[in-house]
C-alpha cells in the first residue's frame, strides 16, 4: 500500500508554477474520437461468444409476497435457458458508497415494478417474451401507503435538525416576512444508456462489464449480492452513458447477470428497458417545503427557515438533503431547518444530479425572490446584503467563497439593469422577464488512489475511477502532463477497472478533485525523483516538453529515465475539512418569454457565473456547468415524475412521457463564466467540483423570469402551461 | 427468415428472428454497436440512421422490412483518424460529454442537412416554399428528436454550425 496524504493544511500552489501550460487549457477530450465515430465500446457493447440475453421481470403489486413463479407458463419459448430468482435477488440499486449488497427482499414486493425474475435466453427476443408472459402469482398486502401527503408514517429527523433562535417569534416581529409552501414532484436521472451489464465467469472468477459510477464500492456490493469474495470480483467500466447518481451502485441488471452467468456456464447479458429504468433505479424523491423568511425593512434577514419532506421506502437510508445550501448561503439570526420522512412505497429514492440542492434551490430561491418584492429591494441586492462571515450552522471559516463576486459580476454582464418592473415588458403575445438565483453546492474529498508511469516520453494514468461524460479522460491527462512535463497527446489514461488503484469514482462533484489529487500526488513523487536524479532540490525543478532543468543542470528524460518511474498517490481529506467548508458558489441569470394566451414558458437566455476553484479544463467545464443549467432548466418547467394514487406505480416511465429538454427547449445562448479562484483549503490543486453546481439554482431563476415576466409564482413544480395559465386568470390578465 | 442488409456499403446476409429490430440487427448480429440503444420506442433518437439516405429510428423498424436495403450507420461515416466534418466539429465543440446520445447526434444532423438542402420546410419555418434558412432555430426544431441527457445542446448545435460552413 502506498502512504495516504491527508489534506491537514492549504498546500503550495504547484499547477501555477509548472511550465507546460495544458492544465486549465480548453483541450478536446482524448476519448472525442472514438465517441464520435461510435467506436467506444460501452457496457452492453463488448461482443463474447456464447453469450445469452437475460430481461427483468417487474412485480405488478405494490406490497405482499410472490408465491409463485410458474416457470413451466413460458417452458415453450424457444431458446429458452432459464428463470432466475431468489434469496440474491436485489430488489433496487444500492446508495452511493454502500459498499455492500442492497436490500435482498426475497419473495416480498416492496414496490410496484420491482424487478423479481430474469428470464434468459438464446436470442433478446424470445427472452423479452418469456419475460413478459412469465405467470407470477401473489399474495398482496392491502395496507400500503404509495402518497407522502397521507402517509401514516413520516419520521421527523429531529436529531438532524438545525434550530438556531427563534424563527416564529422573529418572523412576527419583522418588517416583512413570506411564509411559502412549494412542492416538487420525482424525477429522474435518464441517463441515456439504459444500465447494463454482462456477466462472465472463469472458474470462480466474476467479469462485470458495468455502467457504473463507483467501481471501488461496486466490486464489494457485487460481491456480496452474489455471495463471493471481493477479491473475485472484476468490474469494467471504460465506457458509461450517463450516470447523473443513477449508477452510483450496483443494481439488478448486475447482480441477475452474475447469478444467471454462474448458473449458465456462459455470458449473459441484461440491459434495462427503458421503462425499468425508471421503475427499478433510484429516483429523485419527491418534495414539499416550508420556505419562512424574515427581514427589516432594509433588506437584512432576521430569520431563515426551510422544512421539507421527503419519501422512501422504510428501509432505505438516504433522505435528500433538501435544505444544504439554505443552511449556508445566506445568514440570520433565527433559522430553522428540519427534515421529516414519509415512508411510502413508491420506487425507492436516491441521489440524482446535486441530492438536496437540485430541488431544494428551487424553493429556497423562489422564496428569496418573493421577500425581496415585498421588501422592494433588487433580489441581488438582497442576497449581498446576507452574505454570513461564517457557516450559520456549523460555525466553519468559508475557503473561498466568490458568491458576492458572481453576484456582481453576473448581473453586470447580463444586464441586469435592465430589468423592468413585473409584468411591464411585452412583445406582442409574449410577456418577457428576468430572474435571478444564487447557486451553492458543497464540495467534498473522497479517498482516492492513482498510479502514474513515467516514461522517456510517456505517461500512463491508471485508477479505477469513471468517465460519464464529466471529462475525466482529459483532466487527468493534463494534471499528468502537467506536472511532469510532457504534451498531453503523450498521456495515456487507463479507467473504469477494478484492478487498478481505487478512486473515489464519479458522484457528489467529488470526482475531478478527489481522483484529479491522487493523480497529482503520484506526479508529484516523481518530480521528486527527477530532480533527484538531476541534482537539484525538487522546488527547483521545472519540467517542459520531456526536459527537465534546475539548479544550472538540464536534461532531457531520455537521459534521466534508462527505465520507466512509478508512483503511488493516495489522498484523504483531513483538518482543512474540519476547520473550513468548502463550497462551490455563483449565480443564475435567466430571461424568459411567457405566452400571454398559452402560458407556455421559453427561455431565451441564461448566464451562470461560477467560481469552483482551479479550472482544470475550460472546455469539460464549461460542457458540465451548462449541462447544469439546463436541467434546472427541466426542473423548473418540463421534468415530473407521476404515480397512480392507487398503487404508487410511475405512469410517465418513459422518454414521451418524462420530459427532459430537447433542443428545442434550449437557447444557443447559454453563457458561462468562470472567475478565476483557488481553493486552498479544498485538496493540493485548489480545485471544487463543478457538475452539480450548474443546476444548483438554475430552476429558480427560471421561475423568477417567469413572475418578472408577467407575474406569476409557481409554487408547484414543474411550471408547465397549465398553471402558468391558472396565475394569470387569477391576476385578470 | 433471412434478410440482405447494405450496410454502409456491404452486403450482409442475416439469419434472424422475425421479431429483431433493424437496431438490434445492427448491433448484435453485425457488431456494428455504433448505433445506440436508448429506448427502444422511438422517443430519444440514439439509433438514428440514414435509411436509403434518409434518417429514421432503427428501433422502430424491423430487420425484416429492409431487404435490399442501403443502410448507413455512424461507422460509415468515418473512422478515428478520418472523421467527417461534423464528427470533427463535434470533438472540437464539445458536441457531447458521456458520447451515447453522440452517433444519434451526428447521423440525424446528417441526414438534416440534406432535408434543409432539399428545401424542406419545417414547424419553425417561416415559409413552406422556397429556401429554408440554415440558422439556429431551424437546427434546434428539426434536432429536437435526439435527446441528449447531458444536455450538450448549444455546443452540439454550433457543431452542426460549423460543419455546415465547412460544407459550403
Amino acid at each position: 500500500m502506498t502512504d495516504t496524504f491527508k489534506m491537514d493544511e492549504a498546500q503550495p500552489r504547484l499547477l501555477d508554477e509548472t511550465r507546460q501550460g495544458v492544465i486549465g487549457t480548453p483541450m478536446d477530450r482524448p476519448e472525442g474520437k472514438l465517441k464520435v465515430s461510435g467506436r467506444a465500446p460501452y457496457a452492453a457493447e463488448i461482443a463474447l461468444d456464447g453469450m445469452v440475453h437475460g430481461v427483468l421481470v417487474r412485480a405488478t403489486i405494490t406490497r405482499g409476497q410472490i408465491t409463485a413463479i410458474d416457470e413451466t407458463s413460458i417452458h415453450d419459448t424457444p431458446g429458452l435457458l432459464g428463470v432466475f430468482h431468489g434469496e440474491h435477488f436485489v430488489r433496487n440499486p444500492a446508495q452511493g458508497m454502500a459498499a455492500e449488497s442492497p436490500e435482498q427482499p426475497g419473495t416480498r414486493i416492496d414496490y410496484h415494478g420491482q424487478p423479481i425474475a430474469l428470464v434468459v435466453a438464446k436470442t433478446f427476443e424470445a427472452a423479452r417474451d418469456g419475460a413478459h408472459k412469465l405467470k407470477i402469482s401473489y399474495k398482496p398486502d392491502d395496507s400500503v401507503d404509495v402518497d407522502p401527503q397521507t402517509a401514516s408514517n413520516v419520521v421527523s429527523k429531529d436529531d438532524d435538525a438545525v434550530i438556531i433562535g427563534d424563527v416564529d417569534s422573529a418572523m412576527a416581529r419583522a418588517d416583512a416576512s413570506v411564509d411559502l409552501q412549494f412542492t416538487t414532484p420525482g424525477q429522474v436521472a435518464a441517463a441515456m444508456e439504459p444500465h447494463a451489464a454482462i456477466a462472465q465467469w472463469q472458474g470462480d472468477q466474476l467479469l462485470l462489464h458495468g455502467s457504473l459510477q463507483m467501481l471501488r464500492f461496486n466490486k464489494r456490493e457485487l460481491a456480496d449480492a452474489v455471495g463471493i469474495d471481493p477479491e473475485n470480483v472484476r468490474i469494467l467500466s471504460p465506457y458509461i452513458g450517463g450516470g447523473f447518481g443513477s449508477k452510483l451502485g450496483i443494481g439488478a441488471e448486475a447482480v441477475s447477470a452474475a447469478l444467471a452467468s454462474r448458473a449458465l456456464g456462459c455470458p449473459v447479458r441484461v440491459v434495462m428497458a427503458r421503462q425499468t429504468v425508471f421503475d427499478a433505479v433510484l429516483r429523485r424523491t419527491e418534495t414539499s417545503q416550508r420556505v419562512r423568511f424574515a427581514a427589516t425593512k432594509e433588506g437584512k434577514l432576521t430569520a431563515i427557515a426551510h422544512d421539507d419532506t421527503v419519501s422512501n421506502l422504510s428501509d432505505e437510508g438516504f433522505a435528500e438533503p433538501v435544505s444544504t445550501a439554505s443552511q449556508f448561503l445566506y445568514g440570520a439570526e433565527n433559522m430553522h431547518f428540519l427534515q421529516k420522512v414519509a415512508q411510502i412505497h413508491r420506487t425507492p429514492a436516491g441521489s440524482v444530479r446535486a441530492p438536496g440542492e437540485a430541488v431544494g434551490m428551487l424553493a429556497f430561491e423562489a422564496g428569496l425572490d418573493e421577500l425581496a418584492e415585498k421588501l422592494d429591494i433588487c433580489p441581488v441586492q438582497l442576497r449581498l446584503n446576507n452574505l454570513p462571515e461564517r457557516h450559520p450552522a456549523t460555525d466553519q471559516a468559508f475557503s473561498a467563497r466568490a458568491l458576492a463576486q458572481a453576484l456582481r459580476e453576473g448581473a453586470q454582464q447580463f444586464g441586469w439593469s435592465e430589468r423592468q418592473p413585473t409584468a411591464s415588458r411585452r412583445e406582442g403575445d409574449w410577456y418577457i422577464g428576468m430572474g435571478m438565483a444564487s447557486a451553492a453546492r458543497s464540495n467534498m474529498l473522497v479517498p482516492s488512489a492513482a498510479r502514474v508511469t513515467l516514461e522517456a516520453d510517456r505517461i500512463v494514468v491508471e485508477t479505477d475511477m469513471t468517465d460519464i461524460g464529466t471529462g475525466s479522460y482529459a483532466i487527468l491527462g493534463q494534471i499528468a502532463a502537467e506536472m511532469l512535463g510532457l504534451p498531453t497527446e503523450k498521456v495515456v489514461v487507463r479507467l473504469g477497472d477494478t484492478d487498478l488503484p481505487g478512486a473515489s469514482g464519479s458522484g457528489g462533484s467529488f470526482g475531478a478533485s478527489s481522483a484529479g489529487s491522487a493523480v497529482y500526488l503520484a506526479a508529484k513523487k516523481l518530480r521528486e525523483e527527477l530532480a533527484h536524479s538531476l541534482g537539484c532540490a525538487a522546488e527547483e525543478l521545472t519540467l517542459q516538453d520531456g526536459m527537465a532543468r534546475g539548479a544550472n543542470h538540464e536534461k532531457s528524460f531520455a537521459e534521466l529515465l534508462p527505465n520507466p518511474i512509478m508512483a503511488e498517490g493516495a489522498i484523504e481529506g483531513g483538518k482543512t475539512a474540519d476547520e473550513y467548508f468548502s463550497a462551490g458558489f455563483g449565480a443564475h441569470f435567466c430571461e424568459v418569454a411567457v405566452h400571454a394566451w398559452t402560458g407556455e414558458t421559453r427561455v431565451r437566455r441564461m448566464l451562470g457565473v461560477f467560481g469552483m476553484g482551479r479550472v482544470l479544463n475550460e472546455k469539460t467545464a464549461r460542457s458540465q456547468a451548462v449541462g447544469g443549467m439546463i436541467w434546472g432548466v427541466g426542473a423548473a418547467l418540463t421534468e415530473e415524475l407521476s404515480h397512480d394514487p392507487r398503487t404508487g406505480h410511475i405512469v410517465s416511465r418513459d422518454l414521451a412521457n418524462y420530459h427532459v429538454p430537447a433542443h428545442a427547449d434550449i437557447p444557443r445562448q447559454m453563457d458561462v463564466v468562470f472567475l478565476e479562484e483557488r481553493d486552498d483549503q479544498a485538496n493540493p490543486m485548489q480545485t471544487k467540483g463543478i457538475g452539480e453546481l450548474g443546476i444548483s439554482g438554475a430552476g429558480a431563476a427560471v421561475v423568477n423570469a417567469i413572475h418578472n415576466a408577467c407575474g406569476v409564482r409557481i409554487y408547484d413544480f414543474p411550471a408547465t402551461p397549465d398553471k402558468v395559465i391558472a396565475g394569470l386568470e387569477a391576476l385578470g390578465r | 427468415m433471412k434478410t440482405e442488409l447494405k450496410v454502409n456499403g456491404q452486403l450482409h446476409t442475416l439469419d434472424h428472428d422475425p421479431r429483431m429490430t433493424l437496431l438490434d440487427a445492427l448491433r448484435d448480429d453485425l457488431h456494428l454497436t455504433g448505433t445506440k440503444k436508448g429506448c427502444d420506442h422511438g422517443q430519444c433518437g440514439a439509433c438514428t440512421v440514414l435509411l436509403d439516405g434518409r434518417r429514421i429510428n432503427a428501433c422502430l423498424t424491423l430487420a425484416a422490412m429492409h431487404d435490399g436495403c442501403e443502410i448507413t450507420t455512424i461507422e460509415g461515416l468515418g473512422e478515428p483518424e478520418n472523421l467527417s466534418a461534423l464528427q470533427t466539429a463535434f470533438v472540437s465543440k464539445d458536441g457531447y460529454q458521456c458520447g451515447y446520445c453522440t452517433p444519434g447526434q451526428i447521423m440525424s444532423a446528417t441526414g438534416m442537412m440534406d432535408e434543409v438542402r432539399a428545401g424542406d420546410p419545417s414547424h419553425v419555418s417561416t415559409d413552406l416554399s422556397g429556401d429554408v434558412p440554415f440558422d439556429d432555430a431551424e437546427i434546434a426544431e428539426r434536432m429536437s428528436g435526439n435527446l441528449c441527457r447531458c444536455s450538450a445542446y448549444p455546443f452540439i448545435r454550433e457543431a452542426i454550425a460549423m460543419a455546415a460552413e465547412v460544407k459550403k
